[in-house]
């Protein structure tokens, strides 16, 4: 090791000075790596740092909407909200929750069926979400829970909003009902690109009315822009935008009305469906058997469930919608009418009815209900008297092409575009169809029995009901309308949805008169609802029905007293009046029901006589209806505003 | 006269320059401190007592001749080494070390004297030795330096036991210890460094693997250095403006206070603030650096550009810490921090730097 020679202090301070400069040098250079950093991260990395601050004090609270509410025609509540203080129970923040339970009995009632659906629910439920324990608190009960609040952590008394239905099952398939939303609902809300409106909503519309206009109804989710500490706890309100109730919406529908047809059908299965021929409005829709959709709201349980879903009541099958018939003989006047404007018959022309009708050269005879028949049948007497056999001829006459395109003009075999989902099209055949179907070329004996309703032909109350509509107002096919009216919960301005004209079917004036005369006649002593129309203080048209729902053999008679309940004849019957200015369109269909004219017809004229006379079945004198203009208004009810047009650009319109 | 030579020292055994400079840095402390605290006036007027206290330290150390600070720095060295073993015996756990001593009268952190005396000491021993300095006299200093930097390390306070071998090195370095040495301890160091490792303790080795990567346990070990780089960050160019810094004031920034309160500055400042804050602290260290070459010892020149360099060090440090390119150490920003004991002695070690570099006519070459 070198021994260091002596330094100078003049050598010391030149080494001194030369070892600070490098060690100012470097000084300089780390601050320099500082300011390379602070630039990188305020500079370059700025947006991705201002990003996490903002998420580190910005939680956003969504503010759901008020559901809008849904009235009929005159203002009766259908479905609305009920706001009830809730017990609620967060699992995570509770131990021991049996425990607390029996605490909380004490202080509030806990019937065991609250406990149970709770128990439903918390099984359900993610740990850290509120379980609803007892919904509508009493004062007293929100008064004693605030005072023990201290004792339940994790229990919470809350406000919240129940969706009512007043009317539950009277109304459960036009109004339908909420549901929670299903993970299928958020990805559907996800592809509308409405998910982030739904934070903070836990139901959503999942049938009727409650889910055909669920936008409207839902309304615009407010936020709360809330500033949080590390905690997460809430420091204070950044900015707030409240939410936008939803849309009030109006429907046609009657509610008395409604509710009449509902009580004079019995309990019988089966559909009614009344228009208003002047704008298409449903003026009623019945399917039964129906439902509690008030039971929706809440989980189902098992046993319910299995009522909802009996394989022959099916009481969440909209019938009116998705029951798919043979028209039957309610199709004739149709027929007479496509004979007419065809030219393959006059009014006058008639045939004499044996009993039965067979083709040329064939020996099979197509049997008329009545075995003997009718003797000499002109057209007006086919129609009040429903000769078959004037029908199987006319069938013939007219071939199933020609059959075919006229009633299509109805809208039977296509879907009526009703506001309300899913809608089935019913069928009205021609061999293409038949040869797609069953790759079978199309017999003539199918032609003959189309001409009366049966084979292959299918067609929903709602089809048969606008079809009458359209009979009744001389060819305008009005698209089935629910909705009346939407208004804005804010300003309350009201907007009516325009009637919308699916086609007008050309028909000429006389032959449009001839058949409506014919089915006023059917109505009248000596037609098939004679029973049904007595006494009518109006022009009463209308036509039975009787669709077979098992065949009867070659020769074998229809017993309805050898045949079990489930395999009688379907009942049906359409009617309009008054015949010379429609008010009301209605189709009545009655599963099993036996006959139209002993079944159906009678509903039809209850529900008519309470539309136009404002009479109650039980009631031997008519009733004093408020004044309601819409009734005595010939149509200028519905002013179209522009916002119809937006509102259901979705569908087609003609 | 009487008066004149008062006032001939006061204003001369300042230099007015870094008085200043270190005045604009209390400032930003003072605005700094006052808005980290939420406005609590009770924080600010005990800040302002610190300052207070401490600038009178610093006039005080200003007027110490340093032949006198020479003489009693073997004293205060020992007597620090003393206490440091007193620590190590009889010393109080705090937070799972044992670095506080009561005297009975006031609790003492001994390692917070030796930042001071440690430098002091070595240039004691190289002035000494500087007519014949012999490698052996470079051994003896190192072990100067590694007897209390050793105590200092088992307390355990590994920041401080590295900050204090920083400023004895920059004695060693600054006193002419050859360039061999210095590279072969570079070198020892980088070889050292893989079984260093081993002798850590379980939170040293964890705050350096999170310098590496923070998010491995963002809510845990992760948590200071990412919140205080958001707020870093987050104050872009601009800053959000004094008492804006929302990182700050929704609590998110731990310590911000005192080691994080760089995060606070830059979060409200942005980089222009902090910009003018490093050439803040190079004006500073350059002055001082000045001062420092300017005394006429080797003692006064050793301590003085040992002290402005370990200021440095301390600042570069934390200001590392903060911006997450540094692992976390428990180091405030000189000067700036809210407390007392670092404030006092940073300005007293400046005040030996003064005190160096103004009484050059008393010292005898």
């Amino acid at each position: 090791m070198p021994v260091l020679r002596y330094v100078t202090p003049e050598e010391s301070m030149r080494l001194y000075r030369r070892r600070l400069e490098i060690a100012g040098y470097l000084a300089l250079a780390l601050l320099l790596l500082l300011c390379v950093r602070l630039v990188w991260l305020q500079v370059i990395q700025y947006e991705h740092y201002h990003t996490l601050a903002e998420n580190n004090r910005i939680a956003l609270i969504p503010a759901p909407p008020t559901r809008g509410a849904i009235y009929d025609r005159n203002g009766v509540v259908l479905a609305s909200n009920d706001a009830t203080f809730t017990l609620e129970i967060t699992p995570h923040k509770v131990g021991d929750i049996t425990g607390v339970l029996t605490q909380l009995s004490a202080l509030v009632e806990l019937t065991p069926a609250d406990i149970r659906r709770f128990k439903r629910r918390l099984a359900e439920s993610k740990g850290f979400e509120s379980v609803i324990l007892r919904t509508h608190l009493t004062d007293a009960e929100v008064a004693r829970l605030a005072v023990n609040r201290y004792r339940f952590p994790g229990v919470e008394v809350r406000a919240r909003q129940f969706r009512q239905y007043p009317y539950a099952a009277v109304m459960a398939h036009v109004v339908g009902y909420l549901g929670r939303i299903s993970q299928q609902d958020k990805q559907q809300l996800e592809i509308e690109g409405s998910a982030a409106n739904y934070r903070g909503t836990e139901y959503i519309g999942k049938a009727g009315v409650e889910a055909r206009y669920e936008r409207w109804l839902h309304g615009r989710t407010g936020v709360e822009k809330v500033e949080i500490d590390s905690s997460g706890r809430a420091v204070r309100i950044l900015s707030r935008t409240p939410p936008a109730p939803g849309y009030s919406i109006y429907l046609h529908l009657d509610a008395g009305l409604q509710q009449l047809a509902t009580e004079v059908f019995g309990n019988y299965r089966g559909a009614l469906v009344a228009l208003d021929p002047r704008n298409g409005g449903v003026l009623a829709l019945v399917s039964k058997p129906s439902f509690d959709p008030n039971l929706f709201l809440d989980s189902i349980d098992r046993s319910t469930w299995a009522l909802l879903n009996h394989p022959q009541e099916r009481p969440l099958i909209n019938r009116a919608l998705r029951g798919v018939y043979p028209p039957g003989s309610t199709i004739k006047p149709f027929m007479a009418l496509a004979g007419l404007e065809l030219g393959l018959i006059t009014p006058d022309d008639s045939i004499v009815d044996v009993g039965y009708f067979s083709l040329p050269g064939s020996s099979h005879r197509y049997r008329d209900w009545k075995r003997d028949g009718h003797g000499v049948v002109d057209l007006k007497r086919s129609i009040a008297v429903s000769c078959d056999t004037y029908y199987y001829r006319l069938a013939h006459q007219m071939g199933i092409e020609q059959m075919h395109r006229f009633l299509s003009q109805f809208g039977f075999g296509r879907k009526t575009g009703v506001d309300l989902d899913g809608e089935l099209a019913g069928l009205v055949p021609n061999p293409e169809w038949k040869r797609r179907r069953f790759n079978q070329p199309w017999w003539p004996g199918e032609t003959i029995i189309a001409g009366i309703g049966q084979g292959y032909m299918l067609a929903t109350p709602m089809q048969l009901a606008v079809a009458t509509m359209a009979l009744a107002n001389d060819g305008v096919v009005y698209q089935p309308q629910l909705l009346r009216a939407w208004q804005d919960p804010v300003t309350g301005r009201m907007h009516y949805a325009a009637p919308r004209i699916l086609g007008r079917i050309p028909l000429k004036p006389e032959n449009l008169e001839v058949v409506k005369q014919a089915m006023v006649e059917v109505t009248l002593p000596g037609g098939t609802a004679a029973a049904a129309g007595a006494g009518a203080l109006y022009a009463f048209a209308g036509k039975t029905g009787t669709a077979q729902v098992i065949g009867i053999k070659q020769g074998e008679r229809y017993d309805e007293r050898r045949i079990a309940a489930q395999h009688r004849d379907h009942a049906l019957f359409i009617a309009f009046a008054p015949a010379d200015a429609p008010r009301i369109a209605v189709a009545v269909m009655v599963e099993n029901g036996g006959s139209g004219s002993g079944t159906a017809a009678p509903i039809a004229r209850k529900v008519i006589d309470y539309w136009l006379l404002g009479k109650r079945p039980d009631q031997t004198a008519p009733i004093v209806v408020p004044e309601d203009e819409e009734r005595e208004d010939s149509g200028l009810v519905l002013e179209p505003s522009e916002s119809a047009v937006s509102l259901d650009e979705s569908r087609h319109a003609f | 006269m009487h008066f004149e030579r008062l006032r001939h020292q006061i204003v001369l055994h300042l230099d007015l320059p870094l008085v200043g400079l270190l005045s604009l840095l209390l400032l930003v402390s003072v605005g700094t401190v006052y808005s980290a605290s939420e406005a609590s006036l009770e924080r600010l007027f005990a800040h302002l007592t610190n300052i207070a206290v401490a600038f009178i330290a610093l006039i005080l150390a200003s007027q110490i001749p340093p032949q006198r600070l020479l003489q009693f720095t073997p004293l205060v060295y020992g007597g620090g080494v003393l206490l440091l073993v007193g620590v190590a015996l009889f010393g109080e756990v705090v937070n799972g070390a044992r670095r506080w001593l009561d005297l009975g009268v006031t609790r003492i952190q001994p390692s917070e004297l030796m930042r001071i005396a440690v430098p002091l000491m070595l240039a004691w021993y190289l002035h000494q030795r500087q007519e014949s300095l012999r490698p052996l006299d470079y051994a003896v200093a190192i072990g100067l330096l590694l007897l209390p930097v050793v105590l200092i390390y088992r307390q355990p306070d590994l920041g401080t036991a590295v900050l204090i071998t920083a400023s004895g090195f920059f004695v060693l370095y600054l006193g002419g210890l050859s360039w061999r040495v210095l590279a072969s301890v570079a070198v020892l160091a980088v070889i050292a460094a893989p079984f260093a490792w081993h002798f850590l303790h379980d939170y040293q080795r964890r705050r350096i693997l999170t310098l590496l990567d923070p998010f491995a346990d963002p809510l845990g070990d992760g948590y200071h250095i990412i919140q205080s780089t958001i707020a870093v960050g987050s104050g872009g160019v601009t800053g959000k403006g004094w008492m804006d810094g929302t990182q700050t004031h929704l609590d998110f920034l731990p310590e911000r206070s005192t080691d994080f309160i760089f995060a606070v500055y830059a979060e409200e400042f942005g980089l222009i603030g902090s910009l003018l804050l490093l050439l803040l602290y190079a004006a500073i260290v350059y002055r001082g650096l000045t001062l420092a070459a300017r005394a006429p010892t080797l003692y006064g020149r050793l301590v003085a550009a040992a002290l402005v360099l370990t200021f440095f060090t301390y600042a570069f440090v934390n200001m590392g810490m903060v911006s997450g390119i540094l692992p976390v150490v428990g180091v405030p920003l000189p000067l700036v921090s809210y407390g007392g004991t670092s404030m006092v002695t940073v300005l007293f070690g400046f005040g030996i730097v003064m005190s160096v570099a103004t009484h050059k006519r008393l010292v005898k070459t």
